[in-house]
């Protein structure tokens, strides 16, 4: 065999066998959204309730908590970026990281300081390379987060929120990867603190109330309700309870998000490895057929010469 | 007596249990309180705790290990969400003393409480 075919038959085995990496890793990311999905589905329930519990504390108690009054002045903005722990995902942490710049560009031309905070190695990893300073990270459950994360995520954003003084920030935002469809993911900005108006956060919630109530445009008519231990304690309990919530709500569908990224960056080049075989094989045979072509020539040329003689 | 309450315990990944119920008994801050069928309408906060689900035609009580929660009575209603919430039979009793062992020997002072109670309430409900 010439030499040129051997180089042929060698570049088919290596995209060969990277194309059986890049198949596996598809398929297992495919499962692997049915599974987020399930995990952002499960959380459904909870998410009512606490919309339900949260409305109904709002409307009783005199609603004067930091975390829903905007801070006059503010001067830092805390953004929790939300990126992939691990790369092959296509252009998924990179588009969120784009969307994080320009919320930090629209809150500088507010006057406001951007302070960072970021989940997963991709996020974290840009801006150590780019020796920029992060207030804090978190690596290593960006592909199935729990709750327990998310507590500990908003306990920290909640600190520094509550902090008085040029330590404290102001405004806290999300910046985490919507889940559209297997297709569609997009990156999208959450303001989480403070908290806008209550009554606006209901009506982003699915199917009515626990009240069964309707009307959605006017102010439901809440009935006289008895509060352990008073109204105040329990709203002063239950937002925090809704930032965990929104936190935890943003790792799950950016998981789900960076799944569907992952499959779909592994399926095209899955793609491009079939391409890459097909137009080495047409080569490899090119060669192989020039190489008959070339000895059949010598024979026949030294056939000829020997007649002749 | 009034038709028996519609029951969800929903915790923060999952639904755990929906039925009905003839009385439900959790810890508030002031302590223990009861809802049977006709109770006013209430918001509570929960302590650590078990929670107690009365099934009607003596089908039987279940208990449920409940995790910072709160509980919405209303009209025919309770609904009672939880970050975590696991009811009796799904606790794995080993597990869960393993959990109390490793909280004990915890050095970190703020989640050491929590850890705890969440331990203890687990196995208290194990028990049950």
């Amino acid at each position: 065999m010439g030499a040129q075919q051997r180089i042929f038959r060698q570049q088919i085995k290596d995209t060969q066998s990277t194309k059986k990496i890049t198949r596996a890793m598809e398929l297992i990311a495919s499962s692997r959204i049915v599974k987020a999905q399930a995990a952002v589905r499960a959380n459904q329930p909870y998410a009512r309730a606490l919309y339900d519990a949260l409305t109904l504390a709002a409307s009783h108690a005199k609603i004067n908590h930091p975390l829903l009054n905007e801070v006059d002045n503010p001067k830092r903005a805390a953004i929790l970026l939300i990126t992939a722990d691990r790369g092959l995902a296509g252009a998924y942490s990179s588009n969120a990281i784009k969307e994080a710049e320009r919320l930090a560009t629209r809150l500088r031309e507010r006057d406001l300081e951007p302070v960072w905070y970021v989940v997963g190695r991709k996020g974290a990893g840009f801006f150590k390379f780019r020796e920029r300073p992060v207030a804090d990270s978190w690596t290593g459950f960006s592909d199935s987060p729990k709750y327990k994360d998310a507590k500990e995520i908003a306990a920290r954003l909640l600190k520094d929120f509550l902090l008085d003084g040029p330590e404290g920030v102001d405004e806290i935002h999300i910046v985490y990867t919507h889940f559209v469809n297997r297709v569609t993911q997009e990156a999208r900005v959450i303001r989480v603190v403070p908290l806008e108006v209550v009554d606006e956060v209901v009506d982003t919630t699915e199917g009515a109330g626990i009240h069964g109530a309707e009307d959605k445009g006017g102010k439901a008519v809440w009935p006289l309700y008895d509060f352990e231990p008073d109204a105040e304690a329990t709203l002063d309990n239950l937002l925090p309870r809704f930032v965990e919530h929104l936190v935890h709500v943003s790792l799950l569908q950016s998981a789900a998000s960076e799944h569907a990224a992952r499959q779909r960056a592994m399926k095209s080049a899955t793609d491009n490895a079939e391409d890459l075989i097909r137009r080495y094989t047409r080569q490899a045979n090119q060669a192989r057929q020039a190489e008959i072509t070339q000895e059949i020539s010598e024979i026949v040329g030294g056939a000829d010469a020997l007649a002749s003689s | 007596m009034a038709d028996p309450y519609e029951v969800h315990l929903v915790a923060t990944d999952r639904e755990v249990w929906t039925g009905e119920a003839t009385l439900v008994s959790f810890e508030t801050y002031d302590g223990e309180v009861g809802v049977m069928p006709g109770h006013s309408p209430m918001l509570a906060m929960l302590k650590d705790g078990p929670v107690l689900i009365r099934q009607p035609d003596d089908a039987g009580d279940l208990h449920a290990a409940v995790h910072t929660g709160f509980a919405v009575v209303d009209g025919g209603k309770v609904i009672i969400l939880a970050e975590s919430a696991e009811l009796a039979e799904e606790i794995d009793l080993q597990q869960a003393e393993a959990l109390l062992e490793e909280a004990k020997a915890s050095e970190d002072s703020d989640g050491k409480v929590a850890a705890l109670a969440r331990a203890e309430t687990r196995i208290k409900v194990a028990k049950l």
